[in-house]
């Protein structure tokens, strides 16, 4: 393939980056399976405290954290750095995206008038 | 949803009612088109170049045919739609005084959504995805783009989009809703024919290919770049050709959401987008302007680029200011993700929402700004050689940088509630992009043409595009600036105000002077042709460049670099000629390449077939041509004969007629 005609080892090499030991598997397993625990015995219990539910949510931002880190093997290192900035920068625009349309979509109807179904209709 | 009685079986919704022989525009129209199709076939099969175009372009993967395959396709609808133009400009400086013009409202509102639709999806797109295709993997000394399959796939599914938007000219009508189909309007309810269908199915089919590219040329500028090519040693070009790529990868999903909930909506009566039943209409339009904004620097991030190498070149200096050019393009890559929401400050969000994306927006003309100082300094002392693609920058900075002020003008959000919807904002669109993108595309096509083709566009012809467009720009915007600050509203098919028609009538006559701008364009490609042996380009490097796609023949063979070029400097090709070049005689090695394949058409066929059995009901044909895409794709993915190779003895050979025909020149 023209596409690896600059590096002198040809096909399959280098190309291919960090796929994880059988320890960080592990560990990512283990972490992932507690970090589910957790949170669906918070609510199979019916706790709906606030303190239960930003629980549940900090939890949820930890389990992402442990997948992309032990399954998706993303460092700093691997490809030279591009897999990590390419996933920084996607996480920025989905933050980006999500974040914005909720402020924008919260903020549609501020400065309207309340309106029945049949208004909506013939708008 | 349509009334399920019509409804056959066999031909869907589409019947001979949905034939518009009733129009007699169209029908002149395409009378017109057929007569011209039955030439160009005729002449094709006389001349027996089917099979020439079939193997050595249509199935090509080499980057640099798909490239002008592009342009090619970009110029046949920037006709198409600069048909519409002439047509709406006649129409609204006729239609004053009690007249209707010679369009009818339902006539009239597809032409404006197809004109608007066109010229972004199937001119700016294919002629910027085009440039950057030919251009960027000569500039960093590789032999293609790093999945040249994908690329033809692109290019067709592009092509695709544009045959079911041409479609729809004769069989069944277009979208009436405006160029991005706002929900509630193109919902069904209020659009129920085949129209949105069209758009939607159009779009979503050349997103796919536009989407495909953006990774392509992604992987191609970070993978494939030549020894010593650094980040920071990349052409300015490539540069802007990376971010905008990321921009595409990243704001098309958008996109591809957005026309897909609005498909289920028509299709499956979902409500995302209705009025009633919990939807939001304005949601559409969230997702839409993300994408939106974005894509507007899409498409002129690469015509900067392309600025500043004709700058640096056509000044004989190195670009002034290349880090801060790179930061400025990458700040604009970032900004443009968070000013989606100017584009409907009137929806009615609160004061720090508009604010926000307010200042946001203002905030965007300060690496912009910097650019353009970049490019005046770059020209400061410099020995500048006014040639045709000079010219068109010089021209751009004139006239982009008004369209920039009207843009600041329209960030601040009560200046935008009296603006929105007019004309005035019309204006300020068409005057960055013609300036902006449209100028930057001349000056690109006029600039590397002798590249692609070995001889330069002719001059005059070149000349008398550059003050057709550029004067032409001038008369047909600056009424339409005046009339909107004055309150007209945009989309408007008659006039009931008699004083607004000189405005409009002035704005016709602009229109017909950049009817000869793009004639003059046509006759300098095919006066170029013409008197190709005046101009031909032996050397390679015609306009005494910086960048190292000057560095190999013109054309370039189809391996681009006999030997890979080792970069040290950012001027690469500049540094090689100071430090005294010689074109290597001898240690050529066989070069594989990638072989042509046809699967890209075979599935953007079916793309077609797929679009238009969705578009009228026909759910057998929707069925068959999805389930024989799935088929075709994955088949190919077990096609593991894919390369070929160029033995040593034909590199040889042509490298030493090269060197021969460089020779005779002396």
């Amino acid at each position: 393939m023209s596409t690896s005609h600059h590096t002198p080892a040809g096909h399959g090499g280098a190309e291919h980056g960090n796929h994880g030991s059988k320890s960080s598997l592990w560990i990512g397993s283990i972490l992932s399976i507690v970090l589910t625990v957790i949170p669906f015995w918070l609510a199979m219990s019916g706790a709906t405290s606030a303190a239960a539910i930003s629980a549940i949510f900090i939890l949820a931002m930890v389990q992402i954290a442990v997948h992309v880190r032990y399954f998706l093997h993303i460092d700093s290192s691997t490809e030279g750095g591009w897999t990590f900035l390419a996933f920084i920068f996607t996480a920025i625009i989905v933050v980006i995206t999500i974040i914005g349309s909720i402020w924008v979509m919260y903020h549609l109807n501020l400065n309207m008038m309340p309106m029945s179904i049949d208004e909506m209709r013939q708008m | 949803m349509q009334d399920t009685s019509t409804i056959s079986a066999v031909f869907g919704r589409l019947s001979l009612d949905s034939v518009p022989i009733h129009v007699p525009i169209i029908v002149g129209t395409f009378a017109g088109v057929a007569a011209l199709g039955i030439i160009v076939v005729a002449a094709l099969t006389y001349f027996r170049l089917w099979g020439y175009l079939w193997k050595e372009w249509f199935t090509s993967v080499d980057h640099k045919k798909i490239g002008i395959m592009y342009l090619v396709l970009g110029i046949i609808m920037l006709l198409r739609g600069f048909a519409d133009a002439i047509m709406m400009r006649a129409q609204q400086a006729i239609a004053f005084n009690g007249s209707e013009g010679f369009l009818p409202p339902e006539h009239y509102d597809q032409l404006f959504t197809a004109h608007g639709t066109i010229m972004i999806f199937f001119v700016a797109i294919p002629l910027v995805v085009g440039i950057v295709n030919f251009v960027m993997p000569l500039q960093i000394g590789a032999r293609d783009v790093a999945f040249p399959y994908l690329n033809n796939l692109s290019f067709w599914l592009t092509v695709a989009g544009a045959i079911l938007v041409m479609m729809s000219l004769f069989i069944g009508e277009f979208a009436r809703t405006g160029w991005l189909s706002y929900a509630p309007l193109a919902e069904t309810a209020f659009s129920p024919d085949s129209g949105v269908d069209y758009y939607l199915w159009s779009l979503e089919i050349a997103g796919i290919g536009t989407t495909l590219s953006g990774v392509n040329m992604i992987a191609t500028i970070i993978k494939m770049r030549a020894p010593g090519m650094t980040m920071m040693k990349m052409p300015v070009f490539v540069w802007t050709a990376l971010c905008s790529n990321i921009l595409v990868v990243a704001i098309f999903p958008a996109l591809t959401v957005a026309f897909f909930l609005l498909i289920l909506d028509r299709y499956l009566g979902t409500a995302f987008f209705t009025n009633d039943n919990g939807g939001s209409p304005m949601l559409y339009w969230n997702m839409v302007w993300m994408w939106g904004h974005p894509e507007v620097y899409v498409l002129i991030l690469p015509a900067f680029g392309i600025y500043s190498d004709i700058t640096s070149t056509f000044t004989g200096k190195r670009l002034f200011g290349y880090t801060s050019m790179v930061y400025a393009t990458a700040v604009i890559t970032i900004l443009s993700y968070i000013v989606w929401l100017h584009h409907f400050f009137t929806m009615g969000s609160g004061a720090n929402v508009n604010a926000f994306f307010g200042i946001a927006t203002m905030v965007i003309a300060i690496p912009t700004g910097a650019k353009v100082f970049n490019w005046l300094f770059t020209m400061y002392r410099g020995e500048i050689r006014f040639e045709l693609p000079m010219m068109w920058v010089v021209a751009f900075m004139l006239t982009f940088v008004v369209g920039g002020m009207t843009g600041v003008l329209m960030a601040i959000p009560p200046a935008d509630f009296v603006l929105h919807n007019s004309l005035f904002l019309v204006a300020h669109f068409h005057n960055v992009i013609i300036g902006g993108v449209v100028f930057g595309l001349f000056a690109g096509m006029t600039y590397w043409f002798p590249k692609a083709f070995g001889f330069k566009m002719n001059e005059f012809w070149g000349k008398v595009a550059f003050w057709g467009w550029v004067i032409g720009y001038w008369v047909a915007w600056t009424p339409i600036y005046f009339v909107g600050l004055m309150g007209t509203t945009r989309r408007i098919n008659h006039f009931d105000d008699p004083t607004l028609q000189p405005f409009f009538i002035v704005a016709a006559i602009g229109v017909a002077i950049i009817l000869v701008g793009i004639l003059g364009f046509v006759m300098s490609i095919v006066m170029g042709i013409v008197q190709r042996d005046k101009t031909r380009d032996t050397s390679g490097d015609p306009w005494g460049a910086r960048t190292l796609e000057w560095s190999t023949t013109s054309p370039p063979p189809e391996y681009n670099f006999a030997v890979t070029p080792i970069v040290y400097d950012l001027d690469a090709w500049q540094d090689m000629k100071e430090h005294g070049y010689k074109h290597p005689k001898d240690g050529f090695v066989a070069i594989h390449m990638p072989k042509n394949t046809a699967t890209g058409i075979y599935l953007s066929g079916l793309a077609v077939a797929l679009g238009f059995g969705m578009i009228w009901y026909m759910w057998w044909l929707a069925a068959i041509s999805f389930a024989a895409i799935l088929v075709i794709a994955i088949a190919h993915t077990f096609n593991y004969n894919r390369e070929y190779s160029i033995p040593v003895d034909t590199v040889a050979r042509n490298e030493s007629r090269r060197d021969a025909q460089a020779a005779a020149r002396i």
